[in-house]
């Protein structure tokens, strides 16, 4: 059973589609690369996903559930990293990683230091995030993927501010995530070197053909 | 544990976790937790100055001129409160969240109250004193502002959210939000003048009660639901 | 399902715009001719009254258009209700048409309670228990006037209307009660602007055919205010071309 699938989905702003009628299944362990041209509504598509945009057309199911918005068990396993990753300035990097545990209603995994070092932040558990850099901040974000129960990762550009050590770093991560059985959906405009990837490209959608 | 006990228990985690972030962040922007205090403040010197300091004049005004700041104050207070986290994407992992939305809109409503409703209540008897209320107004100004700035931060958390995602949503918000704190307004002021006049304040403050349940009832979902829509972009 | 085809054929744009042109040109002849009528009627020929004189006709306006804007809020509310709960984009047309002729007819209570506080009290305001409610009400309309206007994308706008219009539904009652009994509680004067039980059927008469033909004038502006609002949502669609613009 694919992961996701959908059928003729695109997404509507302004009562006039962004991109032409997307059909793609998803099966449990592959990335995607979501790719297009600038204002061709790769980030509508993945905020259409998590549910977070609604004005859309066409069908979506996940693991066999056709679904409107997505339900209790689906956003349970569901990582949604966006362009404003949810890290609070005034918190320090420990408290926004318990935040975000707690908020998706869990524990926090393993000890704050020990998901911190995997991106490079050791010893920085205690510093307010507003006291890092943009690169560091976005690690701090990216720390979850380290920690995370979810296993499907939607991620919206999340080389971001990253060196490139860190892009190495994150792109092992998402290759070991997608070899224990994890999907991976995401954007970027770097190109990829993970070995297995398919790329998916969203055709704006030209008006008046309809 | 069985499928349901998990989800109760990630529930109140999920509350408890994000309350606890409210007061933290609100703790260390203390600058903007004395805001409206200083803006209750200063009204109440810019009336004698602009009207006339004879307690005479003064004395009868009080309890309307106090719950009047209250409210303006409370209002000032509204325009931040979904706004960082919409701006910096907690929003969205809140949104994302297997937990309802609601139960976040609570704690954050929750403490925008333990941080301007509780405090302006607090500081009113100060302001009384310089506005010279009578003494028999100072129990009911306390009760009625303990009720009422906690139905006002409910009304105003439905403002606050549909205007999260507008860039100016500022005035909008105020324009919105006061017709709907008219009701607080009337029986909240008018408890205090029947307390000064030596009348009963049984009713007043039965009916602030009564629109604090129903605030509670049904803000938290109102103001969810606006969050929805105005993040749906 | 067969019973709910009405319902699913009236949310269509098209259907609507096509089907309330001959009911567009009904009310509006039917209600420009009984406010004619009724004008007349309780200008000329209605007896004067005891106390206020001749003064007291301003309430064939006053009255009517008070009581439509109130009704008029919760045609408003409904509309936005029906296009949150089934996702019809219709009914936000006639929640959008609807808040400016409601704000509209408060503000022309508001202005006819003015003009006839003038002869009655001596000054053009008072702080009467009607004419503060309609204050706040004429407030909460422009507020949802103005949250619409702000949000650069429509179907935000709409769907953030019709939200604040139905908190507006719970909250409407509750400021008409309240203004009421803040009213009684300061009230010197016993004197009200219309005091129901002394009313003389000869003056209630007309006053009745007003407020039809005020509700009616009111029906006729939304519909009229609707089809506008139709063309211009559906401009891009083949059938407004050809409506427009005739068969190609």
């Amino acid at each position: 059973m694919p992961e996701l699938e959908l059928e003729a989905f695109t997404c509507e702003r302004d009562d006039s589609p962004l991109f032409e009628p997307l059909d793609l299944a998803i099966e449990p362990g592959e990335i995607v690369q979501v790719a297009g041209p600038n204002g061709a509504g790769k980030t509508t598509l993945l905020r259409a996903l998590c549910g977070l945009f609604t004005n859309w057309k066409g069908r979506f199911s996940w693991r066999g559930n056709v679904l409107r918005r997505p339900n209790f068990d689906m956003l349970d396993q569901m990582l949604y990293l966006g362009h404003h990753p949810g890290v609070k300035r005034s918190l320090t990097a420990r408290e926004n990683l318990q935040w975000y545990f707690g908020v998706q209603g869990r524990v926090t995994p393993d000890k704050v230091e020990n998901i911190l070092a995997h991106v490079g932040l050791a010893g920085y558990a205690d510093i307010q995030c507003q006291n890092m850099s943009a690169g560091q901040m976005r690690r701090v974000a990216l720390a979850r993927l380290y920690a995370t129960y979810a296993s499907l990762w939607v991620l919206d550009e999340p080389f971001t501010a990253i060196d490139v050590k860190g892009v190495e770093h994150l792109e092992n991560l998402i290759e070991n995530h997608a070899a224990k059985g994890g999907t991976v959906l995401l954007t970027t405009h770097q190109a990829l070197s993970i070995p297995s990837f398919r790329t998916v490209h969203l055709v704006p959608f030209v008006q008046g053909q309809l | 544990m069985s499928e349901m006990n998990l989800a109760q228990s990630s529930l109140s985690l999920a509350l408890w976790i994000n309350l606890k972030r409210e007061v933290i962040v609100a703790v260390r922007h203390k600058g903007e937790l004395a805001n409206p205090l200083m803006f209750f403040l200063m009204v109440v010197v810019f009336i004698p100055l602009g009207i006339s300091p004879e307690p005479k004049v003064l004395a009868p005004l009080a309890p309307g001129l106090i719950w009047v700041i209250a409210l303006l104050a409370t209002l000032l207070s509204l325009d931040g409160l979904f706004r960082s986290d919409y701006e910096d994407g907690s929003l969205e992992q809140m949104l994302m969240s297997p937990q309802p939305l609601a139960i976040f809109v609570v704690t954050k409503i929750l403490a925008h109250w333990l941080m301007t409703g509780v405090p302006l209540t607090l500081i009113a008897p100060a302001l009384g004193l310089m506005l010279y209320l009578p003494a028999e107004g100072y129990g009911a100004m306390l009760l009625s502002l303990f009720i009422g700035t906690g139905s006002l931060s409910m009304i105003g958390a439905i403002g606050a959210a549909l205007t999260v995602s507008l860039r100016k949503g500022g005035l909008v918000l105020s324009l919105i939000v006061m017709p709907l704190y008219v009701p607080v307004l009337i029986f909240g002021a008018s408890a205090v003048t029947s307390a000064v006049g030596g009348d009963k304040i049984g009713l007043e403050i039965a009916i602030l009660l009564a629109m604090f349940l129903t605030a509670m009832l049904l803000a938290p979902f109102a103001a969810a639901g606006a969050l929805k829509i105005g993040t749906d972009a | 399902m067969a019973s709910w085809q009405w319902f699913h054929r009236m949310g269509s744009p098209k259907w609507f715009y096509e089907k309330m042109r001959i009911w567009m040109l009904a009310l509006g002849f039917l209600s420009c001719a009984m406010i004619m009528v009724g004008m007349v009627w309780g200008l000329a020929f209605a007896p004067a009254e005891l106390k206020q004189g001749n003064s007291y006709r301003i309430m064939y306006v006053h009255v009517p258009t008070a009581i439509v804007s109130m009704g008029g809020y919760y045609v408003m509310a409904i509309a936005g209700a029906i296009g949150l709960i089934w996702r019809m984009k219709l009914s936000f047309m006639v929640m959008k048409s609807t808040a400016p002729v409601g704000a509209i007819l408060t503000f022309l209570g508001l202005f006819t309670g003015a003009v006839w506080g003038k002869p009655t009290w001596g000054v053009y305001w008072v702080w009467d228990a009607r004419i503060t409610f309609m204050v706040i009400l004429f407030f909460i309309y422009l507020g949802i006037i103005a949250l619409q206007e702000a949000y650069p994308d429509k179907d935000m706008g709409d769907k953030a209307a019709a939200l604040l219009s139905l908190v507006g539904m719970v909250v409407v009652p509750l400021i008409y009660k309240s203004v009421d009994w803040w009213f009684t509680l300061h009230q010197k004067s016993t004197f009200k602007l219309t005091e129901k039980s002394t009313i003389d059927p000869s003056m209630a008469y007309p006053l009745i055919l007003m407020i039809f033909a005020t509700y009616m004038f009111f029906a006729w502006m939304v519909i009229y205010r609707t089809r506008v609002e139709i063309l211009y949502r559906e401009r891009k669609t083949q059938w407004v071309k050809q409506a427009l613009l005739g068969p190609a």
